[in-house]
């Protein structure tokens, strides 16, 4: 086990970058601490595979360093770095049985048989393949092969850290629910350090003690789940998490309100801002108030989500979204105000901390 | 119940006319001539299964089919492994591409008549390259069958192991790069690699390779042909073309199709058995393999 160290990591596929346009990871600067969880949470193509690989050493990062326990690692090959990683589609030793499968990386390191045989047991309880145990791999769907792979992954018992790669993509709803519950179980009882990659949030806020959001080569935000909905720090935290995301609309600030057109929003505190930056105002649907006083807006249409409605509306040309609590129903002619706790400010994009916002 | 139609046969005729023509009635012409004996007058008489017996029990034709096993043995052991070797250590980017698998080609597009005349004259004690160099070794390849034996199992190498090789890598540049990955996370050695890795992954093209070289090797006939005009070693072909009687002929052609059609069935059988496990009841066959 061991805590991970990203320092200054840059990372460009192509030889000779020029621009920061050119890097696939544009600066990183990261830990993981021992026997944390963490998901990394970003769209396809932000560089979370990228940062992953370079974790586990599968890819040599172009400029930074990567410590393990304080020790630099950065030359170190992957089967030096005592890492296990499961890749997001299921890679397994076909003409090997699903046992034969899980005891592969153990027998590579020289483990005593007995001990081998203990181990592929429990983990093959783990992740429910002991029905299927003595099959070959080849003939097994999709899912059971997946499950290999994560087995694979779980059998070393001394790695530094567990990469997963989106590593649920293939496996059906329901299991899914079933084998990351076994992974939150795994990580309670040997608290070895993961780290999870994954597009949905979903997965990442229920598995990680630690969200680090990724958008376009950067870390954009770093928290738990909590702080993610609570303070988002980037108009893409606050868009990419949450369902619907977070109202993102283009406004003026003048002292200690922000302008929406003849409308006014007051703030917490009045904002130190530079002229030339681009101001939005962000919240979350959930503070949105549907009633006859504030700014007038008209629905566009109604979501039903359940537990709750989401209505659509147009206010001023744009759109925003409002979350209606069951049996809440909108007004005739709604008038839009804001929960002052779920007001933003964002300037360039970045949230501008105003002190008594968001408690 | 559906009322029944039978319509749809109108759309296979089609296809049974074309493989009437390509293979069955062609095949039964065969088949024909090998039950009857034609005089010199063009009469046909019945003869039952007289020219089978005759094939079967003359010691030429064992010696020759004999000679094929070991001829197609030799082959495959040699050709398999080594095009696989070839393969594994052909460049997987960058401009050593294109260059190998040009160098690779060429040998399969010399049509097989060609093949024959080079090694013919490259193996020439007098004015041969290699029989030159070899002959003061004693070489030989026109009067002693070794040395034949010995050019027509390089010639076969020289030309067709690059099939073997270029089949093998179209095998091994489509397993995608997350197992090796996965085996180097599991820290698998280079051998290890080989065996769980790239061998399973190949093996159906393996199974190709080595259907095509055991059919082509077993019918081989052009190139001893070319080389040793019919002398020693004498193969099943160059045995079947200096038989004379039609109806032997044709009931030696059609004892050699089915050999050929067995052993390729066994070869087949025997190496695509691992793939018919049963998939569980209900579940989804494995679609990322």
């Amino acid at each position: 086990m061991a805590r991970i160290d990203l320092q200054n990591i840059r990372h460009a596929y192509a030889p000779d970058p020029k621009s920061d346009a050119d890097y696939a990871l544009k600066r990183v600067d990261q830990s993981f601490d021992d026997g944390g969880a963490y998901a990394l949470l970003g769209p396809s193509g932000c560089g979370k595979t990228s940062l992953l690989n370079i974790i586990s050493g599968l890819v040599a990062p172009t400029e930074g360093c990567v410590l393990f326990s304080g020790d630099d690692v950065t030359a170190r090959p992957t089967e030096k770095r005592n890492i296990a990683q499961v890749f997001q589609f299921p890679v397994v030793y076909d003409s090997m049985t699903v046992r034969e499968n899980l005891a592969f990386p153990l027998r590579n390191r020289r483990m005593k048989p007995d001990d081998i045989a203990r181990r592929v047991n429990e983990v093959l309880d783990l992740v429910s393949l002991t029905a299927l145990a003595d099959r070959r791999a080849r003939g097994l769907t999709a899912d059971e092969k997946q499950k290999i792979s994560l087995g694979r992954g779980l059998v070393r018992s001394d790695v530094n850290a567990i990469l997963f790669d989106e590593p649920l993509t293939v496996v059906d709803p329901q299991v899914k629910w079933e084998l990351r519950a076994s992974l939150r179980d795994v990580h309670r009882r040997t608290r070895t350090t993961m780290v999870y990659v994954t597009h949905d949030q979903t997965e990442a806020l229920t598995f990680a003690d630690k969200v680090v959001v990724m958008y376009d080569g950067e870390i954009v935000q770093v928290g738990s789940p909590a702080d993610l909905f609570d303070r988002p720090q980037h108009t893409f935290v606050g868009h990419f998490i949450g369902s619907p995301g977070m109202n993102i609309m283009p406004a003026s600030v003048d002292g200690a309100t922000v302008r929406l057109g003849e409308h006014s929003v007051p703030l917490a505190s009045a904002p130190r801002l530079d002229a030339s930056q681009k101001l939005q105002l962000g919240v979350r649907p959930e503070f949105v108030r549907l009633s006859t006083t504030g700014i007038p807006a008209t629905i566009v249409r109604m979501e039903d989500a359940g537990r709750y409605r989401v209505a659509h509306l147009d206010m001023l040309g744009m759109p925003v979204a409002a979350m209606l609590r069951e049996g809440e129903a909108a007004p005739a002619a709604p008038h839009i105000s804001f929960d002052p706790a779920g007001v933003h400010l964002y300037a360039d994009s970045w949230r501008v901390d105003l002190g008594g916002a968001a408690q | 119940m559906k009322p029944v139609n039978q319509q749809a046969w109108f759309l296979v005729a089609p296809v049974l006319l074309l493989v009437a023509f390509t293979a069955i009635i062609p095949l039964m012409t065969v088949v024909n001539y090998s039950v009857q004996y034609v005089a010199t007058n063009a009469q046909f008489h019945w003869v039952g299964d007289l020219w089978y017996r005759e094939v079967l029990h003359a010691e030429k034709f064992w010696n020759a089919l004999w000679r094929n096993l070991v001829f197609s043995g030799i082959i495959l052991a040699i050709q398999i492994p080594l095009g696989v070797l070839i393969a594994l250590n052909m460049p997987r980017k960058g401009w050593g591409v294109p260059t190998c698998l040009v160098l690779m080609s060429l040998p399969l597009l010399i049509p097989w008549y060609v093949v024959g005349m080079i090694w013919q004259m490259f193996g020439r004690v007098d004015i041969g390259l290699m029989g030159v160099m070899l002959r003061d070794f004693g070489y030989n390849y026109e009067g002693d069958p070794m040395d034949a034996w010995f050019t027509l199992i390089i010639m076969d190498v020289w030309h067709w192991t690059s099939l073997v090789a270029l089949l093998a890598y179209a095998g091994l540049v489509s397993i995608p790069n997350a197992y090796y990955q996965a085996a180097r996370i599991d820290g698998a050695s280079g051998w290890q690699v080989f065996l769980h890795v790239q061998l399973p992954r190949i093996a159906r093209v393996l199974t190709i390779a080595v259907l095509l070289r055991f059919m082509d090797s077993f019918m081989i006939f052009t190139e001893p042909f070319a080389v040793i005009a019919g002398g020693d070693p004498v193969f099943l072909s160059t045995e079947l073309s200096q038989t004379v009687e039609l109806g032997q002929r044709a009931a030696m052609s059609i004892i050699y199709f089915l050999i050929i059609l067995l052993l390729s069935w066994v070869f087949y059988t025997v190496m695509t058995r691992d793939d018919g496990e049963p998939v569980q009841p209900g579940g989804k066959s494995g679609s990322a393999s």
